[in-house]
């Protein structure tokens, strides 16, 4: 019986590298691989179509609904729970009711950024393949990985294997699951 | 490096567009002048309000690109290079803009209440600013303001066009040490200014953050005027090989903060004289929120700020050129309207209402003012050209 793979990996001597495998793995029709690097690469970025992500959607729907719960909260103290006549002022004083509405829909906002964040990434994540490559430890220090998923329609084990090779890696390796 | 500062220089075609430009821009504004002299004979009461507001416009575009000028020089930043040749020709409209205070200065008696003895001898609350609203310190304040402006200009156009032929050794540091006193002038005379030739309108009142709200009013006017400039000059060389998405997003992100900024401080005021309820504060927005101008402040609320607030949280939009430019200039059609509702009211006693002096003034004065500008921004090129940091700006957003 044939062991599953997570996935095939190649490891890269440098940023340059890493960038252009990622583009010739996209090139190829790949979609879905992750590049693993010890710093921040801006080109990578753009090479894996990162930018596009759903993170400003959810960031949007935290300030709204912080803001409607601003809004909400006060009118149900001031009108329905507890009204007090202040001063001769409406009940519904909506002005005051602006800042806080707009303070909880900063902290809205900015909690669904974190978990938001957090969630897209798959955090917290105990447990990750890519660790069983033994080499892969040098992710950390001074080498660069690409690693293409098993779960991507166009992978085949050994055409996989073959078409990394050709990018000019270090090393291409399966990845255990 | 200094090859490639003779790239710099407005090209053949660049030149070109501008001289078009200012001939219709000196047409446009000589025609609407002409026309409103014609109003100033017939109806001055008119047209000492609609000049004042129009110039109040075209001076917070200059003071607003002047503060820019300065601020960029104390944080540094990619923005700050592509924007300051244009922020140093508009600064150097000031000399125009203060032989135009004239016809403001002649139009004290009809402008200002408590210019007039009567009035002051009749009115406790006017007597009590008698000593600051009087018609000689009135004329010095504006005299020191426009004193202050000029020497702030002239400084900063000089040193840079020294740093051009002799390098950043010594004149960077200057520029950026005096930046910082700049502002600070900046500030202060924005301040008194809107004090002495808005707020006074209504003697009775005032309010503290009135200033501030001039100051959010000219960054946020001056920055969409230069986002639109921007946008123009990028189809010619040779800002068409230095502008990129990039640049402009910044830009972009700085007039999203001015439309907060902006909001903040009108909410604040509002908010403050709402919930204080007090009879000495509220009648100037009762006089706003009456007769019809209820709805020019909803329109105010939803134009100069949602609108552009929501629009403007867009990435991508920020990185388009012509969609800025569009939001951009309806920014500044939204800085007229506001204008507009905080001069007009207090004449207008409320009823809503706009006479045509309220169209041919800014366009006369828009006119001449963007002639005189264009003539300034032909004169040098379009980027400082031995900037210690002009290599990152340029490579701001290449990758």
């Amino acid at each position: 019986m044939i062991k599953p793979v997570y996935g095939v990996i190649a490891e890269f001597d440098s940023p340059t590298a890493l960038v252009n495998a990622a583009r010739a793995t996209r090139e190829k029709g790949f979609r879905r691989f992750d590049a693993y690097s010890p710093f921040p690469i801006e080109e990578l970025t753009d090479a894996l179509h990162l930018h596009k992500n759903k993170l400003p959607v959810i960031v949007l729907i935290g300030g709204i609904v912080g803001g409607l719960t601003g809004y909400l909260m006060q009118y149900y103290v001031t009108v329905i729970h507890f009204p007090i006549n202040v001063a001769g002022r409406p009940l519904h004083s909506w002005p005051m009711y602006i800042v806080i509405a707009f303070e909880l829909t900063i902290l809205f906002a900015a909690i669904s950024a974190v978990l938001g964040m957090l969630a897209l990434c798959g955090l917290p994540m105990p447990y990750h393949p890519v660790f069983n490559v033994p080499r892969f430890a040098f992710a950390s220090r001074n080498r660069f990985f690409l690693c293409i998923v098993a779960t991507d329609p166009l992978f085949d084990r050994e055409k996989t294997c073959d078409f990394l090779q050709t990018l000019g890696p270090r090393e291409v390796s399966e990845v255990a699951p | 490096m200094m090859a490639q500062s003779t790239d710099f220089a407005v090209s053949g075609e660049l030149l070109r567009d501008l001289r078009v430009w200012r001939s219709r821009a000196a047409i446009v504004g000589v025609a609407a002048l002409a026309v409103t002299a014609i109003g100033a004979i017939a109806w001055p009461a008119q047209f000492f309000r609609s000049y004042l507001w129009s110039y109040v416009f075209y001076l917070g575009v200059t003071l607003g690109s002047m503060a820019w000028l300065m601020l960029q020089y104390l944080s540094g930043g990619a923005w700050g290079m592509v924007i300051r040749r244009p922020c140093e020709a508009a600064t150097r409209t000031l000399p125009l803009l203060a032989i135009l205070f004239v016809p403001v200065g002649l139009g004290i008696s009809s402008l200002y209440r408590w210019s007039h003895a009567d009035v002051v001898a009749a009115d406790a609350i006017i007597r009590h600013k008698h000593a600051y609203l009087n018609v000689p310190f009135f004329l010095a304040r504006a005299a020191l303001y426009f004193a202050g402006w000029l020497v702030c200009s002239w400084y900063l156009n000089r040193w840079s066009s020294r740093e051009d032929r002799e390098g950043p050794a010594v004149v960077h540091r200057k520029l950026a040490t005096w930046a910082g006193p700049g502002l600070i002038f900046w500030a202060f005379s924005i301040t008194f200014m809107a004090v002495d030739w808005v707020l006074s309108l209504d003697p009775h009142w005032f309010s503290t953050i009135f200033g501030m709200l001039f100051m959010a009013g000219q960054g946020l006017s001056s920055m969409a005027f230069l986002i639109t400039l921007m946008v123009l000059l990028s189809y010619r060389r040779p800002m068409s090989d230095v502008l990129t998405p990039r640049h402009l997003h910044d830009l972009g992100k700085l007039l999203l903060a001015l439309v907060m900024v902006w909001a903040y401080f009108s909410f604040s005021q509002f908010l403050i004289i709402w919930s204080g309820n007090l009879p000495s504060e509220i009648p100037w927005y009762l006089e706003r929120l009456r007769g019809g101008w209820q709805y020019v402040g909803l329109a105010l609320v939803l134009g100069h700020f949602a609108l552009p607030f929501a629009l403007l949280l867009s990435r991508d939009l920020k990185r388009d050129f012509k969609l800025l430019a569009g939001i951009a200039i309806f920014i500044l059609f939204m800085r007229y309207v506001d204008l507009y509702w905080l001069v007009a009211p207090d004449f207008l006693k409320g009823s809503l209402g706009v006479s045509w002096m309220d169209f041919t003034a800014p366009a006369g004065l828009g006119g001449i003012w963007l002639a005189y500008f264009l003539l300034q921004l032909e004169m040098l090129p379009l980027m400082p050209l031995r900037d210690p940091h002009l290599e990152e700006a340029l490579q701001h957003g290449r990758e």
